[in-house]
Protein backbone atom coordinates (compact mmCIF):
# COMPACT_ATOMS: atom_id res chain seq x y z
CA UNK A 1 0.00 0.00 0.00
CA UNK A 2 1.24 3.42 -0.82
CA UNK A 3 1.87 5.14 2.50
CA UNK A 4 3.51 8.27 1.18
CA UNK A 5 0.17 9.48 -0.02
CA UNK A 6 -0.58 11.58 -3.03
CA UNK A 7 2.71 13.45 -2.90
CA UNK A 8 4.46 10.36 -4.19
CA UNK A 9 2.47 10.50 -7.40
CA UNK A 10 3.97 13.82 -8.40
CA UNK A 11 6.37 13.26 -11.23
CA UNK A 12 10.09 13.68 -10.64
CA UNK A 13 11.02 14.51 -14.20
CA UNK A 14 9.49 15.24 -17.55
CA UNK A 15 10.95 14.95 -21.05
CA UNK A 16 12.20 18.35 -22.17
CA UNK A 17 10.04 19.55 -25.05
CA UNK A 18 12.71 21.53 -26.84
CA UNK A 19 15.01 18.60 -27.53
CA UNK A 20 12.45 16.05 -28.88
CA UNK A 21 9.26 17.88 -29.79
CA UNK A 22 6.17 15.77 -30.44
CA UNK A 23 4.82 17.71 -33.40
CA UNK A 24 5.45 17.20 -37.08
CA UNK A 25 8.72 18.23 -38.73
CA UNK A 26 10.41 18.33 -35.33
CA UNK A 27 8.66 21.53 -34.25
CA UNK A 28 6.71 22.00 -31.01
CA UNK A 29 3.03 21.50 -31.84
CA UNK A 30 1.39 24.36 -29.92
CA UNK A 31 -2.03 23.76 -31.45
CA UNK A 32 -2.37 20.22 -30.12
CA UNK A 33 -0.26 20.11 -27.01
CA UNK A 34 -0.32 23.73 -25.93
CA UNK A 35 2.51 25.95 -24.78
CA UNK A 36 5.38 24.28 -22.98
CA UNK A 37 5.61 24.80 -19.26
CA UNK A 38 7.68 22.54 -17.08
CA UNK A 39 5.69 23.60 -14.01
CA UNK A 40 2.40 22.40 -15.50
CA UNK A 41 3.85 18.98 -16.20
CA UNK A 42 5.42 18.48 -12.80
CA UNK A 43 2.98 20.11 -10.39
CA UNK A 44 -0.78 19.51 -10.36
CA UNK A 45 -2.78 22.41 -11.76
CA UNK A 46 -5.73 21.83 -9.45
CA UNK A 47 -5.77 20.80 -5.79
CA UNK A 48 -7.97 17.84 -6.63
CA UNK A 49 -6.13 16.66 -9.74
CA UNK A 50 -4.11 13.86 -8.13
CA UNK A 51 -6.93 12.85 -5.82
CA UNK A 52 -9.43 12.55 -8.67
CA UNK A 53 -7.07 10.81 -11.08
CA UNK A 54 -6.63 7.95 -8.65
CA UNK A 55 -10.01 8.05 -6.98
CA UNK A 56 -11.40 4.82 -8.43
CA UNK A 57 -8.10 3.05 -7.86
CA UNK A 58 -7.96 4.12 -4.22
CA UNK A 59 -11.56 3.16 -3.61
CA UNK A 60 -10.90 -0.28 -5.04
CA UNK A 61 -7.78 -0.69 -2.93
CA UNK A 62 -9.67 0.25 0.22
CA UNK A 63 -12.58 -2.04 -0.57
CA UNK A 64 -10.37 -5.00 -1.41
CA UNK A 65 -8.30 -4.49 1.69
CA UNK A 66 -11.41 -4.41 3.89
CA UNK A 67 -12.79 -7.46 2.11
CA UNK A 68 -9.54 -9.31 2.66
CA UNK A 69 -9.64 -8.54 6.36
CA UNK A 70 -13.22 -9.68 6.73
CA UNK A 71 -13.49 -12.69 4.44
CA UNK A 72 -9.96 -13.80 3.75
CA UNK A 73 -7.69 -13.65 0.75
CA UNK A 74 -9.94 -15.56 -1.64
CA UNK A 75 -12.64 -12.86 -1.77
CA UNK A 76 -10.58 -10.03 -3.28
CA UNK A 77 -8.72 -12.50 -5.51
CA UNK A 78 -11.91 -13.82 -7.07
CA UNK A 79 -13.31 -10.35 -7.48
CA UNK A 80 -10.14 -9.05 -9.07
CA UNK A 81 -10.18 -11.95 -11.49
CA UNK A 82 -13.69 -10.99 -12.53
CA UNK A 83 -12.64 -7.35 -12.91
CA UNK A 84 -9.76 -8.31 -15.16
CA UNK A 85 -12.02 -10.43 -17.33
CA UNK A 86 -14.62 -7.67 -17.60
CA UNK A 87 -11.97 -5.08 -18.41
CA UNK A 88 -10.99 -7.03 -21.52
CA UNK A 89 -14.40 -6.65 -23.11
CA UNK A 90 -13.76 -3.64 -25.29
CA UNK A 91 -14.64 -2.36 -28.73
CA UNK A 92 -12.02 -1.53 -31.33
CA UNK A 93 -9.40 0.88 -29.99
CA UNK A 94 -10.71 4.04 -31.65
CA UNK A 95 -14.36 3.52 -30.61
CA UNK A 96 -15.78 4.32 -27.16
CA UNK A 97 -16.62 1.19 -25.16
CA UNK A 98 -19.61 0.93 -22.88
CA UNK A 99 -17.82 -1.10 -20.17
CA UNK A 100 -21.18 -2.50 -19.12
CA UNK A 101 -19.82 -5.62 -17.42
CA UNK A 102 -17.26 -3.59 -15.49
CA UNK A 103 -19.91 -1.08 -14.41
CA UNK A 104 -22.21 -3.83 -13.23
CA UNK A 105 -19.45 -5.45 -11.19
CA UNK A 106 -18.53 -2.14 -9.63
CA UNK A 107 -22.11 -1.13 -8.98
CA UNK A 108 -21.70 2.13 -10.85
CA UNK A 109 -24.44 1.21 -13.34
CA UNK A 110 -26.98 2.31 -10.73
CA UNK A 111 -25.62 5.76 -10.03
CA UNK A 112 -24.97 8.88 -12.08
CA UNK A 113 -21.84 10.90 -11.43
CA UNK A 114 -19.94 13.66 -13.13
CA UNK A 115 -18.06 11.14 -15.26
CA UNK A 116 -21.36 10.24 -16.94
CA UNK A 117 -22.33 13.80 -17.75
CA UNK A 118 -19.02 15.46 -18.56
CA UNK A 119 -16.41 14.30 -21.05
CA UNK A 120 -18.79 12.04 -22.94
CA UNK A 121 -16.56 10.06 -25.35
CA UNK A 122 -19.37 10.08 -27.93
CA UNK A 123 -19.00 13.87 -28.13
CA UNK A 124 -15.23 13.95 -28.15
CA UNK A 125 -13.71 16.22 -30.78
CA UNK A 126 -10.59 14.16 -31.32
CA UNK A 127 -10.59 10.67 -32.71
CA UNK A 128 -7.66 8.38 -33.14
CA UNK A 129 -6.63 7.37 -36.63
CA UNK A 130 -8.50 4.01 -36.97
CA UNK A 131 -6.01 2.06 -39.10
CA UNK A 132 -2.98 3.07 -37.07
CA UNK A 133 -4.66 2.33 -33.76
CA UNK A 134 -5.75 -1.13 -34.80
CA UNK A 135 -2.30 -1.89 -36.23
CA UNK A 136 -0.68 -0.70 -33.01
CA UNK A 137 -2.98 -2.89 -30.96
CA UNK A 138 -2.26 -5.95 -33.09
CA UNK A 139 1.44 -5.28 -32.84
CA UNK A 140 1.95 -4.78 -36.56
CA UNK A 141 3.13 -1.20 -36.22
CA UNK B 1 -19.59 32.41 6.04
CA UNK B 2 -19.63 36.15 5.65
CA UNK B 3 -15.85 36.43 5.43
CA UNK B 4 -15.59 33.54 3.06
CA UNK B 5 -18.10 35.13 0.78
CA UNK B 6 -16.26 38.43 0.69
CA UNK B 7 -13.03 36.82 -0.39
CA UNK B 8 -14.89 34.80 -2.95
CA UNK B 9 -16.38 37.90 -4.49
CA UNK B 10 -13.11 39.64 -5.16
CA UNK B 11 -11.63 36.74 -7.05
CA UNK B 12 -14.21 35.35 -9.43
CA UNK B 13 -17.27 36.91 -10.91
CA UNK B 14 -19.51 33.89 -11.27
CA UNK B 15 -23.12 33.84 -10.26
CA UNK B 16 -23.46 33.38 -6.55
CA UNK B 17 -26.58 32.68 -4.70
CA UNK B 18 -25.86 34.61 -1.54
CA UNK B 19 -29.20 33.84 -0.38
CA UNK B 20 -31.34 33.43 2.47
CA UNK B 21 -33.11 30.21 3.16
CA UNK B 22 -34.71 28.98 6.27
CA UNK B 23 -36.50 25.86 7.33
CA UNK B 24 -38.75 25.06 10.19
CA UNK B 25 -39.98 21.71 11.43
CA UNK B 26 -43.63 21.97 12.23
CA UNK B 27 -46.29 19.67 13.55
CA UNK B 28 -46.81 17.42 10.57
CA UNK B 29 -44.26 18.54 8.06
CA UNK B 30 -41.53 20.91 7.07
CA UNK B 31 -41.71 24.50 5.87
CA UNK B 32 -38.96 25.76 3.61
CA UNK B 33 -38.52 29.36 2.56
CA UNK B 34 -36.13 31.23 0.33
CA UNK B 35 -35.66 34.60 -1.30
CA UNK B 36 -35.18 34.85 -5.06
CA UNK B 37 -32.10 36.91 -5.70
CA UNK B 38 -28.93 35.66 -7.39
CA UNK B 39 -25.97 38.04 -7.51
CA UNK B 40 -22.81 38.25 -9.53
CA UNK B 41 -20.55 40.41 -7.37
CA UNK B 42 -22.49 43.69 -6.97
CA UNK B 43 -24.99 43.09 -9.75
CA UNK B 44 -28.25 41.24 -9.33
CA UNK B 45 -28.02 38.46 -11.88
CA UNK B 46 -31.44 36.93 -11.44
CA UNK B 47 -34.44 38.51 -9.74
CA UNK B 48 -36.66 35.47 -9.84
CA UNK B 49 -34.30 32.59 -9.34
CA UNK B 50 -35.66 29.35 -7.93
CA UNK B 51 -33.65 28.28 -4.93
CA UNK B 52 -35.88 25.49 -3.72
CA UNK B 53 -34.97 22.43 -5.78
CA UNK B 54 -36.88 19.21 -6.21
CA UNK B 55 -35.12 16.10 -5.01
CA UNK B 56 -37.93 13.59 -4.59
CA UNK B 57 -41.72 13.91 -4.30
CA UNK B 58 -41.30 14.14 -0.54
CA UNK B 59 -37.91 15.83 -0.30
CA UNK B 60 -37.01 19.36 -1.31
CA UNK B 61 -33.68 21.11 -1.01
CA UNK B 62 -32.60 24.72 -0.77
CA UNK B 63 -29.22 25.66 -2.11
CA UNK B 64 -26.89 28.54 -1.25
CA UNK B 65 -23.45 29.21 -2.66
CA UNK B 66 -22.54 28.99 -6.32
CA UNK B 67 -25.70 28.79 -8.43
CA UNK B 68 -24.44 26.22 -10.93
CA UNK B 69 -23.01 23.99 -8.22
CA UNK B 70 -26.23 23.83 -6.23
CA UNK B 71 -28.33 23.22 -9.33
CA UNK B 72 -26.15 20.44 -10.73
CA UNK B 73 -25.57 18.76 -7.40
CA UNK B 74 -29.28 18.66 -6.60
CA UNK B 75 -30.06 17.33 -10.07
CA UNK B 76 -27.50 14.56 -9.69
CA UNK B 77 -28.85 13.78 -6.24
CA UNK B 78 -32.40 13.65 -7.55
CA UNK B 79 -31.43 11.31 -10.40
CA UNK B 80 -29.53 8.98 -8.10
CA UNK B 81 -32.40 8.84 -5.62
CA UNK B 82 -34.90 8.10 -8.38
CA UNK B 83 -32.75 5.26 -9.69
CA UNK B 84 -32.38 3.89 -6.19
CA UNK B 85 -36.08 4.03 -5.41
CA UNK B 86 -36.93 2.34 -8.72
CA UNK B 87 -34.38 -0.39 -8.00
CA UNK B 88 -35.46 -1.09 -4.46
CA UNK B 89 -39.16 -0.25 -4.76
CA UNK B 90 -38.99 2.01 -1.70
CA UNK B 91 -39.66 5.70 -1.28
CA UNK B 92 -36.48 7.66 -0.73
CA UNK B 93 -35.70 8.85 2.79
CA UNK B 94 -34.07 12.12 3.71
CA UNK B 95 -31.09 10.34 5.31
CA UNK B 96 -30.36 8.62 1.99
CA UNK B 97 -30.18 11.95 0.23
CA UNK B 98 -27.97 13.34 2.96
CA UNK B 99 -25.56 10.43 2.76
CA UNK B 100 -25.25 10.60 -1.01
CA UNK B 101 -24.62 14.34 -0.79
CA UNK B 102 -22.09 13.96 1.97
CA UNK B 103 -20.08 11.39 0.01
CA UNK B 104 -20.10 13.49 -3.12
CA UNK B 105 -19.17 16.76 -1.44
CA UNK B 106 -16.43 15.23 0.69
CA UNK B 107 -14.88 13.63 -2.37
CA UNK B 108 -14.46 17.05 -3.93
CA UNK B 109 -13.08 18.59 -0.73
CA UNK B 110 -15.25 21.68 -0.73
CA UNK B 111 -14.47 22.70 -4.32
CA UNK B 112 -18.16 22.33 -5.08
CA UNK B 113 -19.60 25.45 -3.47
CA UNK B 114 -22.97 24.11 -2.45
CA UNK B 115 -24.50 24.79 0.96
CA UNK B 116 -27.64 22.71 0.98
CA UNK B 117 -30.55 22.44 3.34
CA UNK B 118 -32.53 19.25 2.85
CA UNK B 119 -35.98 18.88 4.24
CA UNK B 120 -38.60 16.25 3.78
CA UNK B 121 -41.18 13.91 5.14
CA UNK B 122 -40.68 10.18 4.90
CA UNK B 123 -41.88 7.04 6.65
CA UNK B 124 -39.66 7.77 9.65
CA UNK B 125 -40.93 11.29 10.22
CA UNK B 126 -40.07 14.91 9.35
CA UNK B 127 -36.42 15.72 8.93
CA UNK B 128 -34.26 18.76 8.37
CA UNK B 129 -30.56 18.48 7.54
CA UNK B 130 -27.88 21.01 6.73
CA UNK B 131 -24.93 20.00 4.52
CA UNK B 132 -21.82 22.17 4.16
CA UNK B 133 -19.62 22.27 1.04
CA UNK B 134 -16.99 20.20 2.80
CA UNK B 135 -19.47 17.48 3.63
CA UNK B 136 -20.35 18.07 7.27
CA UNK B 137 -23.94 17.35 8.21
CA UNK B 138 -26.13 18.77 10.95
CA UNK B 139 -29.64 17.64 11.89
CA UNK B 140 -31.63 20.62 13.12
CA UNK B 141 -35.20 21.63 14.01
CA UNK B 142 -34.81 25.03 12.33
CA UNK B 143 -32.01 26.68 10.39
CA UNK B 144 -31.19 29.66 8.23
CA UNK B 145 -28.31 29.80 5.81
CA UNK B 146 -26.78 32.27 3.44
CA UNK B 147 -25.50 35.78 3.62
CA UNK B 148 -28.59 37.02 5.43
CA UNK B 149 -28.76 34.18 7.91
CA UNK B 150 -27.92 36.20 11.02
CA UNK B 151 -31.03 38.35 10.85
CA UNK B 152 -33.22 35.40 9.91
CA UNK B 153 -31.82 33.23 12.67
CA UNK B 154 -32.68 35.92 15.19
CA UNK B 155 -36.33 35.79 14.17
CA UNK B 156 -36.30 32.00 14.14
CA UNK B 157 -34.70 31.72 17.57
CA UNK B 158 -37.29 34.07 18.98
CA UNK B 159 -40.36 32.58 17.39
CA UNK B 160 -39.64 28.87 17.10
CA UNK B 161 -41.58 26.44 19.25
CA UNK B 162 -41.75 22.70 18.71
CA UNK B 163 -44.92 21.52 16.92
CA UNK B 164 -46.05 24.75 15.35
CA UNK B 165 -49.23 24.84 13.28
CA UNK B 166 -49.02 25.31 9.55
CA UNK B 167 -50.04 28.95 9.33
CA UNK B 168 -47.85 30.01 12.23
CA UNK B 169 -44.88 28.15 10.73
CA UNK B 170 -45.38 29.79 7.34
CA UNK B 171 -45.63 33.20 8.98
CA UNK B 172 -42.48 32.55 11.00
CA UNK B 173 -40.48 31.56 7.93
CA UNK B 174 -41.81 34.52 5.99
CA UNK B 175 -40.88 36.91 8.80
CA UNK B 176 -37.40 35.40 9.05
CA UNK B 177 -36.73 35.79 5.35
CA UNK B 178 -38.17 39.25 5.32
CA UNK B 179 -35.79 40.27 8.10
CA UNK B 180 -32.90 38.82 6.12
CA UNK B 181 -33.97 40.62 2.95
CA UNK B 182 -34.14 43.92 4.77
CA UNK B 183 -30.71 43.66 6.36
CA UNK B 184 -28.64 42.04 3.64
CA UNK B 185 -27.69 43.19 0.16
CA UNK B 186 -27.23 39.68 -1.15
CA UNK B 187 -30.85 38.75 -0.55
CA UNK B 188 -33.96 40.30 -1.93
CA UNK B 189 -36.92 40.29 -4.26
CA UNK B 190 -39.67 37.76 -3.69
CA UNK B 191 -40.15 35.10 -1.06
CA UNK B 192 -40.86 31.49 -2.02
CA UNK B 193 -42.35 29.04 0.43
CA UNK B 194 -42.55 25.27 0.12
CA UNK B 195 -44.62 23.21 2.55
CA UNK B 196 -43.99 19.48 2.65
CA UNK B 197 -46.41 17.27 4.54
CA UNK B 198 -47.33 13.63 4.44
CA UNK B 199 -50.24 14.50 2.17
CA UNK B 200 -48.12 16.29 -0.39
CA UNK B 201 -46.11 19.31 -1.34
CA UNK B 202 -47.32 22.88 -1.66
CA UNK B 203 -44.73 24.95 -3.53
CA UNK B 204 -45.93 28.56 -3.36
CA UNK B 205 -43.91 30.68 -5.69
CA UNK B 206 -44.02 33.56 -4.94
CA UNK B 207 -45.48 33.57 -1.47
CA UNK B 208 -44.89 37.26 -1.14
CA UNK B 209 -43.95 39.68 -3.87
CA UNK B 210 -41.36 42.30 -3.17
CA UNK B 211 -42.69 45.83 -2.60
CA UNK B 212 -40.19 47.20 -5.06
CA UNK B 213 -41.29 45.00 -7.92
CA UNK B 214 -40.97 46.51 -11.35
CA UNK B 215 -44.59 46.94 -12.47
CA UNK B 216 -43.67 48.11 -15.90
CA UNK B 217 -43.26 44.52 -17.07
CA UNK B 218 -46.98 43.96 -16.92
CA UNK B 219 -47.65 47.00 -19.10
CA UNK B 220 -44.83 46.50 -21.58
CA UNK B 221 -45.79 44.01 -24.19
CA UNK B 222 -43.35 42.98 -26.86
CA UNK B 223 -45.89 41.31 -29.11
CA UNK B 224 -47.28 43.67 -31.72
CA UNK B 225 -50.53 42.97 -33.46
CA UNK B 226 -50.41 42.58 -37.26
CA UNK B 227 -50.86 45.95 -38.94
CA UNK B 228 -48.88 47.97 -36.39
CA UNK B 229 -46.25 48.77 -38.97
CA UNK B 230 -47.96 50.27 -42.05
CA UNK B 231 -47.13 48.57 -45.35
CA UNK B 232 -46.15 51.14 -47.99
CA UNK B 233 -45.54 49.00 -51.11
CA UNK B 234 -45.57 45.34 -51.95
CA UNK B 235 -43.80 43.67 -54.86
CA UNK B 236 -43.90 39.94 -55.64
CA UNK B 237 -41.27 38.42 -57.97
CA UNK B 238 -41.63 34.69 -58.69
CA UNK B 239 -38.30 32.87 -58.84
CA UNK B 240 -37.60 31.03 -62.06
CA UNK B 241 -36.26 27.58 -61.19
CA UNK B 242 -34.90 25.20 -63.81
CA UNK B 243 -34.51 21.50 -63.23
CA UNK B 244 -30.79 20.74 -63.56
CA UNK B 245 -30.62 17.08 -62.66
CA UNK B 246 -33.12 14.45 -61.77
CA UNK B 247 -32.28 11.10 -60.21
CA UNK B 248 -34.75 8.42 -59.27
CA UNK B 249 -33.89 5.90 -56.59
CA UNK B 250 -36.13 2.90 -56.07
CA UNK B 251 -37.24 2.36 -52.49
CA UNK B 252 -36.79 -1.18 -51.28
CA UNK B 253 -40.29 -2.05 -50.18
CA UNK B 254 -39.78 -5.84 -50.00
Amino acid sequence: MNTRGLRSQLKDSIPVAGLCPQGQYGVQDSLRSGFTSAKNELLPSHPLELSEKNFQLNQDKMNFSTLRNIQGLHAPLKLQMEYRAARQIQRLPFLPSSNLALDTLRGSDESIGFEDILNDPAQSEMMGEPHMMVEYKLGLL
Amino acid sequence: YALENIIHLKQIRHINIMLLISFVLMQDGVVLGADTRATSSEVVADKMCAKIHYIAPNIYCCGAGTAADTKKTTELLSSNLTIFSMNSGRNPRVVMAVNILQDMLYRYRGQIGANLLLGGVDCTGNHLYEVDPYGSVDKVPYIAMGSGDLAALGILEDGFKPDLELEKAKELVRAAIHAGIMSDLGSGNNIDICVITRRGVDYIRPYQDSEYKDNRYKKMKYKYRPGTTPVLTEKVVPLKLEVVQETVQQMDTA
